[in-house]
C-alpha cells in the first residue's frame, strides 16, 4: 500500500510537469487551431536562455520574467515571420514548417549551449514548509503553478472580451473578421502566450529532468497524450489529462510491466481511451453543419 | 486543425499531373533509371535504390493522407513492419522474390488491423494514435519475448541475392534494377488505384465524408481499406530497403523515419503520385547535404532548408510543375 502511494505521488509530480506543457499545446490550439510540434523545443530554448541570465548573475525571478516576456516577443514573431504567410497553404504544410521549427531549435540550442546535462535551480527552497515525504517542494510547487495558470487561463477565456475574440478568431476566422476582429492580431497574441505559458513550464521541468536540449522530447509526447485524452479544447481537461497519464504510467512501470514497455503501455492506453472517447474525457463532440 | 479536409483543390492535380506524365515521358524516365544502374557505381546506386524504397512508401503514405485525408505520423512502423517480414522470411530460406509481396501483405493486414478501431479517430487524435505506433513498434522489436524472431537490438543481418539465369550483373545492379521493377509495378497499381471507382471514393471522403456516406459511399470500408492498401505500399518500401541495406534493426526504424515520410509527401506534393519521387529524393539526400554545409547544426540547416521548400512551394515540387505546366500549356493555345 505504501509503495502504491508513493508511486502515485511520483505520477503526480510528473504529472504536474505533462499538465503544464498540455496546457500550452491547448491554449496555442484555443488561440490558433494548429497543434505547434515544436511547442517542446521553444520551451527548451527559453529554459537555455533563462539558464544564461541566471548564470550571468541575475537572481532567479529576473531571469523568470525577463524569460517570460522574451518567450511572448520572440513566440509571436514567429508566428508573424513564418506561419502568417503560410494562411493559405495546405494544412499539411504548416505541419512541415512545425517539424522544421522543431529540428531548428533542437540543433541550434545543442550548438550554442552544448549537450551535456546542466542543473538549473528551483525557485522552491529546499525545505518550504509545503514539501513533504512523498513530494518535494518542488514538485509541490509545479503542481500549484499549474493549477493558477489554467485558473487564470480559464478565466480569461471564459470571462474577458479579448478572450472572447481570440476564440472567436480562431474558430472562425471568416466570420469573426466581419465583425471587425483583427484575426491576424489574435492569432499572433495567441501565439505569444502559448510561448510564455511553454518557457514556464520549461522552467518548471528543468529542475526535475535537468537542462539539455533532449529534455522535452518524450515529456512533449505525454503531454500531448495529456491534452488529447483530456480533450483539445479544454484548459481543465489538459490539467486532467496530464495528471492521469503521469499517474498511469508510473503505475503501469512499477505493477504491470517494467520499465521497459512503460512508454509502449502507456501511449496504447491513451489510444484505447480515445477509441472509446474520440473527442477526449471532458472534450466537446464538435457537431459538423452540413 | 482539420486534417480530414486536406487539400480539396488536389483532386484537380490529379488530372492534370497526368497530361504532363504522359505515357512517353514516363517511358523516358524508366530508360534513364534503367540505365543509371551501368553508370553508377558502389555508393550511388545504394543511394538510388534507396530513393525508390522511399518513393515507394510515399506513394502509400500518399494515398492514405493525400487521396484520403487520414494524416499518418507511423508509417514507418509498417516500413518496419515490411523490413523485418522480409528479413525473417530470408532466414527461413523463402526467395526473396516471394518475401517481398508476403512482407506487403503482412503490412497490410497489420495496416487493416489499425485502421479498423482507429475509425472514429480523426485529424490530431489520429495523428496521436499513428506516432504512437512509431514510438513503440522499435520497443517491440527489441522486446526479450520476439528476440527469437527479430533478433533484439542486434537485428537481422540478410544476403543480397544474386542475379538469377547467369545474367552478368553484379548483386548491387541486380538488386537496383529489381527495386526499379517493383517500383514501376507500384506506381502503375497507385495510378489505376487513383483513377478507379475506389480512387474517386477515397477522394471524396476526403473532401467532405458526410456527403460521400450520403452517396452511398461506405467510409468505414474505404478508410480502413486504404489504411492496408497504405501500408502494403509502405511494407513492400521497407522491404527493398532492407534489401539494399542487407540488414535491419530496430534503431533503423525511429520515429524520425515517420515523420520524414511525412515531410517527404509534404515536399512532393500532397496528393498528387508523382511527387512521391521528389519527396524520397528530399528524405535521402538533404540530411546528408546539411551534414556537408554545417557539422555542428545539421538539423537546423535541414530545418531551414524544409520551411523554405515550403515557402517556395506550398504545394510541393508537383504543385509548382503542374503550374507552370498549366501556364505553358495556355501560352501555347
Amino acid at each position: 500500500m505504501e509503495t502504491l502511494i508513493q508511486q502515485v505521488a511520483v505520477g503526480l509530480a510528473s504529472g504536474g510537469i505533462y499538465a503544464c506543457l498540455a496546457l500550452a499545446l491547448v491554449m496555442i490550439y484555443q488561440a490558433t487551431h494548429h497543434v505547434n510540434f515544436a511547442q517542446g523545443e521553444m520551451a527548451m530554448f527559453s529554459t537555455f536562455v533563462a539558464w544564461t541570465l541566471i548564470q550571468a548573475g541575475l537572481g532567479y525571478w529576473a531571469a523568470f520574467f525577463i524569460t517570460v516576456i522574451g518567450s511572448f516577443i520572440a513566440s509571436a514573431a514567429i508566428e508573424f515571420a513564418i506561419i502568417r504567410p503560410l494562411h493559405k497553404a495546405p494544412e499539411l504544410s504548416v505541419v512541415a514548417v512545425f517539424i522544421g521549427l522543431l529540428v531548428i531549435f533542437h540543433s541550434v540550442a545543442g550548438w550554442v549551449f552544448g549537450t551535456e546535462l546542466r542543473e538549473f535551480p528551483s525557485p522552491f527552497s529546499k525545505d518550504a514548509w509545503f514539501g513533504g515525504s512523498l513530494m518535494s517542494p518542488h514538485q509541490v510547487g509545479t503542481i500549484f503553478v499549474a493549477l493558477c495558470i489554467v485558473a487564470a487561463l480559464f478565466a480569461f477565456f471564459r470571462h474577458t472580451t479579448l478572450g472572447l475574440t481570440m476564440r472567436a478568431a480562431a474558430q472562425n476566422p471568416g466570420s469573426s473578421r466581419l465583425l471587425g476582429i483583427r484575426v491576424g492580431r489574435m492569432l499572433m497574441l495567441g501565439w505569444g502566450l502559448a510561448g510564455a505559458i511553454g518557457a514556464v513550464a520549461g522552467m518548471m521541468v528543468a529542475p526535475v529532468v535537468f537542462l539539455d536540449p533532449g529534455m522535452m522530447t518524450g515529456v512533449l509526447i505525454y503531454a500531448f497524450a495529456g491534452a488529447l485524452i483530456g480533450g483539445i479544447d479544454n484548459p481543465v481537461g489538459a490539467i486532467v489529462g496530464g495528471f492521469l497519464v503521469g499517474v498511469l504510467e508510473n503505475l503501469l512501470g512499477t505493477y504491470v510491466v517494467g520499465t521497459d514497455l512503460k512508454l509502449t503501455v502507456a501511449l496504447v492506453l491513451i489510444v484505447g481511451v480515445l477509441i472509446v472517447r474520440p473527442a477526449g474525457l471532458l472534450g466537446r463532440r464538435t457537431v459538423q453543419r452540413v | 486543425m482539420q486534417l480530414s479536409s486536406v487539400t480539396p483543390s488536389a483532386g484537380h492535380g490529379v488530372e492534370r499531373a497526368s497530361t504532363f506524365m504522359t505515357l512517353r515521358n514516363i517511358l523516358i524516365l524508366v530508360v534513364i533509371a534503367a540505365s543509371l544502374a551501368f553508370f553508377a557505381k558502389g555508393y550511388v546506386l545504394f543511394q538510388a535504390t534507396m530513393v525508390l524504397a522511399y518513393a515507394i512508401a510515399l506513394v502509400g503514405l500518399n494515398l492514405l493522407t493525400g487521396y484520403n485525408g487520414q494524416i499518418s505520423l507511423g508509417h514507418g512502423a509498417f516500413f518496419a513492419i515490411g523490413a523485418y517480414s522480409l528479413a525473417i522470411l530470408m532466414n527461413w530460406d523463402v526467395p526473396y522474390w516471394l518475401a517481398i509481396p508476403a512482407a506487403g501483405a503482412i503490412s497490410m493486414v497489420a495496416g487493416y488491423a489499425f485502421g479498423r478501431p482507429a475509425l472514429k479517430l480523426q485529424g490530431l487524435y489520429l495523428a496521436l494514435a499513428t506516432f504512437t505506433l512509431s514510438v513503440v513498434l522499435p520497443q517491440l522489436l527489441k522486446y526479450k519475448l520476439f528476440q527469437p524472431w527479430t533478433g533484439g537490438v542486434g537485428g537481422i543481418v540478410i544476403i543480397k541475392p544474386d542475379a538469377p539465369f547467369g545474367i552478368p550483373l553484379t548483386s548491387d545492379q541486380f538488386c537496383y534494377l529489381f527495386t526499379l521493377l517493383v517500383t514501376a509495378v507500384m506506381f502503375v497499381i497507385a495510378r489505376n488505384l487513383i483513377d478507379s471507382g475506389t480512387g474517386r471514393a477515397m477522394r471524396a471522403i476526403r473532401d467532405h465524408q458526410m456527403a460521400a456516406t450520403s452517396m452511398g459511399i461506405n467510409h468505414q470500408h474505404y478508410k480502413s481499406m486504404t489504411f492496408g492498401v497504405s501500408a502494403a505500399f509502405a511494407g513492400v518500401g521497407g522491404s527493398l530497403s532492407a534489401l539494399a541495406v542487407q540488414f535491419v534493426s530496430p534503431d533503423s526504424f525511429t520515429m524520425f523515419l515517420s515523420i520524414s515520410l511525412l515531410v517527404g509527401v509534404v515536399v512532393g506534393g500532397v496528393g498528387t503520385l508523382w511527387g512521391a519521387l521528389f519527396g524520397a529524393v528530399f528524405i535521402m539526400f538533404v540530411p546528408e547535404l546539411a551534414e556537408k554545409v554545417s557539422k555542428d547544426a545539421a538539423w537546423a540547416v535541414y530545418g531551414l532548408v524544409l520551411i523554405l521548400l515550403v515557402f517556395a512551394m506550398p504545394k510541393g515540387v508537383m504543385g509548382l510543375i503542374n503550374r507552370l505546366h498549366s501556364k505553358s500549356v495556355a501560352r501555347n493555345v
